[in-house]
């Protein structure tokens, strides 16, 4: 027998309970024509011999831990406290359900509330929900929540800057969903052009959809954004990529945005080959009954002991079925957990620190590619970045190839995210990277571009 | 003896532990001239400090997460007989190989050249899954069951259109899972349920009256069904559809049921999608991560969402270009962190140890069906294959319901079974031990189950209390939704 099931005694014992005298009987249900021979795959492996074949795999592919790396492009390379992969590991956590019995589940109840919290913390919102799949499919249910509030009006007005992955994910939904959608470019400055936003605006859009820092890395001036937005009666959303900005931008929630989503990875979560990461949720209050997805509340047991709950489920796909704000179900829940855990560790001083670090490590390197014979000149000299920025170059994927021969990551060719983009490589700085690892990268620009 | 519980039990929330100048971290030193955003960066667009972030230490935050983590039910400690939740074993070995510096640590956007070994173990996990439902191609890219069963039904919705046709209707049964209604609409169609029959399966006629219609796009169909009973007539049903140019989606998510004895691709299925957290053994997590691949038939292979893992000689790509593809369902590739789980897991088993899997969970449920049958009411009596849904008729006669039952088995040490579906059964107990339990667990928790219907019978009463060894005692749901309180904040000075 196979080490994960029970002993052929006990088959033997069950099936005489069940009045079987095989296990094959118990399939008679089953129709001639629906049945398959063996299965044509290996047989099955000692926990060596998997091992084994995993360190094999793993050893085809250069980790990003033994290179200098400075690609982001929606997915960072941030610290990543030994405690919080530890404690992830307690079969406590990882080895649950969803909380539906609350009774035995206070221990994930209540780490999803705290994560709601740091959630509305960091977009200055009202509620965020217990978490997505990642920042595209939070972008779509932000787009999905405007429409479901401004019935009528079916036309999203989003930015050309946003992710290219966001961006394609929310128009496989949206031709789905009979929802149009009007690209807003941007101006020299990186930043979303004031004309094209006022110009794609009108009585049919329920929602303008902004990213910032944005996909060339630039910070958005929300403020203006989401009043355009509001004058035009659509709802403002912000999408955030690299959410260790919120650790020195202000976020939406200061400037009237209704809904602030996207990804958190950047909080302590591996880079996984794009995944699982963490989408994210925060709307103002008057949307809380449109919200996607769980949401954990606070309540009293018994004893009125203070307790926390899944509540609000009506408006879920168990209890409404085709009438369900969202059909999600499965979340990232342990994934916000690790990023629980990260944001505590880190608090109130951390996020900020990590977020200036990143910001001076990215400064250092912008300083040397405006400096003489760097190589390659800034997409958007004039735009204000956090840590990320765009420097144009004819072939990047070629400048990157002569790099990745001196295991430098340099960066992510444009060319990789999609064609609407000005050919360029994205360069982003993490806390992460040091001065030398800067050097590096500089001096083979210098010497390849 | 004094209350050794009392501790954890006084746990606070992490915001108010915080205590000022405490840190629980240490970043590395900064090389490079500290930079001054405001020196860049318009005032207005910057924050400062967030005053409500907690101080905590290292150890603080150690101790507070391993006390929460103490409140949880978990496989790792017992039988977890949710059903159509497949809460197997989780094998530590995929937990090992997943955190692999190759294998955690990749970017996604690195070069092709770099990331050969996760490619190669894309495609050898969608070989695999192709060997075990008998499908043409499989997608590893949606993130959980619903998410794949959007995608499915996405690709329905394009076939359709390719074919020049704008069908609205998808036939779904009164038993389904919620997601698929919810789906169905979301990928842009109209729902009509379909009633089961008496042996709470699906017959052909109902189904005929609405393709006759012209206007059905797909029926989607969960194998087995919710009640763990399988639809004799499913392949059948899937000719009927077929014929009239419409699609049988099939929902996965009980695959665990019938691995190496039977396939998808043999019921007539055109997608389908496999919850990897279920059959697969990746863990739930407490609600996710998972996994929900899409497995097609050649009718809806041109229509996969982007971008596909391909082989050439010994080289694999990540090719976008599919000229009739849906697009993309979400950033990046999948959750590649769950396909290494589970391709590491159908290694550990190998063909005939999947098809063992199978036999285990469909054997312990019909143990469990026969030891608590008479006790507690069986209302369909079709074969079982990996769950049984009891029923409370009987308790409800003392005034004992489900949710009592569920919550004094709390007490006994067991997670209860499902009761929020199947609709079709009131009072529904859906129990799926898993191929993971012995003949000592299983015992325990008939012996347990029967220890409770003999409590409904003598004091019902005691069980409306319960649980009452738990963490907390039962909840006031009504008051959290009432009153919503969804974050922490600072009480007013």
């Amino acid at each position: 027998m196979h080490r994960y099931l029970a002993g052929a005694d006990d088959n033997r014992r069950m099936l005489e309970k069940v009045g079987c005298s095989s296990v094959e009987e118990l399939f008679a249900s089953l129709p001639a024509e629906v049945r398959c021979g063996p299965l044509d795959l290996p047989p099955g492996r000692s926990e060596e011999e998997v091992r084994r074949e995993f360190w094999a795999l793993a050893g085809k592919n250069l980790t990003t831990e033994c290179s200098v790396c400075f690609l982001g492009a929606g997915v960072y390379r941030h610290v990543q406290p030994a405690v919080a992969d530890a404690l992830l590991q307690r079969g406590e956590f990882f080895t649950a359900y969803t909380p539906y019995q609350p009774e035995v589940a206070q221990g994930t109840l209540q780490a999803i509330f705290e994560f709601q919290t740091y959630v509305c913390q960091l977009t200055e919102l009202d509620v965020a929900n217990a978490s997505m799949y990642d920042g595209a499919t939070a972008v779509v249910e932000a787009a999905l929540l405007a429409r479901r509030a401004l019935p009528g009006r079916s036309r999203v007005a989003v930015a050309g800057s946003l992710h290219p992955d966001y961006n394609a994910v929310l128009r496989t939904y949206a031709e789905a969903q009979g929802i149009a959608l009007t690209e807003v470019g941007w101006d020299a400055a990186g930043r979303l052009d004031a004309a094209s936003l006022a110009s794609a605006l009108g009585p049919d859009v329920c929602a303008v959809i902004v990213q910032s820092p944005n996909v060339f890395g630039v910070v958005e001036d929300l403020a203006s954004v989401g009043a355009t937005a509001k004058a035009a009666g659509a709802l403002a959303v912000q999408a955030v990529a690299e959410a260790t900005s919120l650790g020195v931008l202000a976020p939406g929630g200061r400037f009237g945005f209704d809904v602030v989503c996207g990804e958190l990875q950047a909080f302590g979560i591996p880079a996984a080959f794009g995944g699982p990461h963490l989408g994210f949720f925060a709307a103002r209050q008057n949307h809380l009954r449109q919200m996607p997805g769980r949401l954990v509340g606070e309540t009293v047991d018994a004893e009125g002991k203070r307790a926390f709950v899944l509540t609000l489920s009506t408006r879920e796909q168990h209890i409404r079925r085709a009438k369900a704000t969202s059909n999600i179900c499965t979340n990232h829940g342990l994934m916000a957990l690790a990023a629980t855990m990260v944001l505590s560790l880190l608090g109130k001083k951390g996020v900020r620190e990590v977020a200036l670090a990143s910001h001076s490590v990215a400064e250092y390197l912008k300083a040397g590619v405006r400096g003489p014979g760097s190589g390659v000149r800034l997409a958007f000299p004039e735009g204000p970045t956090y840590n990320e920025f765009l420097v144009l170059h004819d072939d990047p994927e070629g400048l990157l190839a002569r790099m990745q021969k001196e295991l430098i990551l340099g960066g992510v060719a444009t060319t990789r995210l999609g064609t609407d983009l000005p050919r360029g490589i994205l360069i982003a700085a993490t806390e992460r990277n040091t001065r030398e690892e800067c050097d590096r990268l500089l001096d083979a620009l210098r010497r390849l571009a | 003896m004094s209350d050794t519980r009392s501790l954890r039990e006084r746990e606070k929330l992490i915001f108010e532990a915080s205590s000022p100048g405490r840190v629980g971290y240490q970043l590395p030193t900064l090389d490079v001239p500290a930079a001054d955003p405001a020196a860049t960066i318009p005032a207005a667009s910057l924050r400062g400090e967030i005053a409500e972030l907690p101080e905590v230490s290292e150890v603080d935050v150690v101790r507070h997460f391993t006390r929460l983590s103490k409140w949880n039910y978990s496989v790792d400690e017992g039988l977890y007989p949710l059903g159509s939740c497949t809460m197997k074993y989780n094998p530590r070995i995929n937990e090992e190989v997943v955190r692999l510096a190759g294998i955690a640590h990749l970017h996604p956007l690195q070069p092709v050249d770099l990331v050969q070994g996760a490619l190669a173990l894309m495609w050898e996990l969608e070989q695999a899954l192709i060997a075990v439902t008998g499908m043409a191609r499989v997608t590893l890219q949606p993130a959980a069951g619903a998410h794949g069963e959007l995608t499915g039904m996405l690709m329905i919705r394009k076939a359709l259109q390719a074919r020049g046709e704008h069908r609205k209707v998808v036939l779904i049964p009164d038993s389904a899972h919620g997601t698929n209604p919810a789906t169905a609409v979301f990928a842009g169609f109209e729902v009509v349920e379909i009633a089961s029959n008496e042996q709470g399966t699906l017959d052909l006629e109902p189904v005929r009256t609405h393709l006759d219609g012209g206007n059905v796009a797909a029926l989607m169909a969960t194998v087995p069904n919710t009640l763990g009973v399988f639809e004799p007539e499913i392949a059948r049903l899937a000719g009927m559809l077929h014929e009239k140019g419409a699609f049988l989606y099939m929902d996965g998510a009980n695959l665990n049921a019938f691995v190496g004895v039977a396939q998808p691709g043999k019921m007539g299925a055109d997608a389908l999608h496999i919850n990897l957290h279920k059959t697969f053994s990746t863990p739930h997590g407490g609600g996710g991560p998972g996994a929900g691949p899409v497995a097609v038939s050649q009718a809806l292979v041109p229509f996969l969402p982007v971008p596909t893992v391909e082989k050439s000689g010994d080289r694999f790509d990540l090719v976008h270009d599919h000229p009739a593809t849906i697009g993309k369902v979400r950033g990046f590739y999948g959750n590649f962190g769950m396909l290494v789980r589970a391709l590491a897991y159908i290694r550990s088993m190998g063909g005939a140890g999947l098809k063992a899997m199978t036999e285990g969970a469909v054997l312990n449920a019909n143990y469990i069906r026969k030891s608590l049958e008479g006790i507690y009411n069986l209302k369909y009596t079709g074969p079982s294959l990996h769950e049984v849904v009891f029923d409370d008729s009987r308790q409800a006669e003392k005034g004992v319901h489900n949710i009592d039952i569920a919550k004094r088995l709390l007490d006994y040490g067991f997670h209860p079974p499902t009761m929020s579906f199947p609709l079709i059964v009131h009072g529904a107990l859906m129990i799926e031990p898993t191929e993971s339990e012995g003949i000592q667990e299983l015992d325990a928790f008939i012996e347990a189950m029967k220890a409770i219907a003999l409590e409904a019978e003598e004091n019902p009463e005691m069980l409306h209390g319960a649980p009452y060894t738990t963490p907390v005692r039962r909840l006031d749901e009504v008051r959290a939704a009432r009153q919503p309180v969804l974050r922490w904040q600072r009480p007013r000075e």
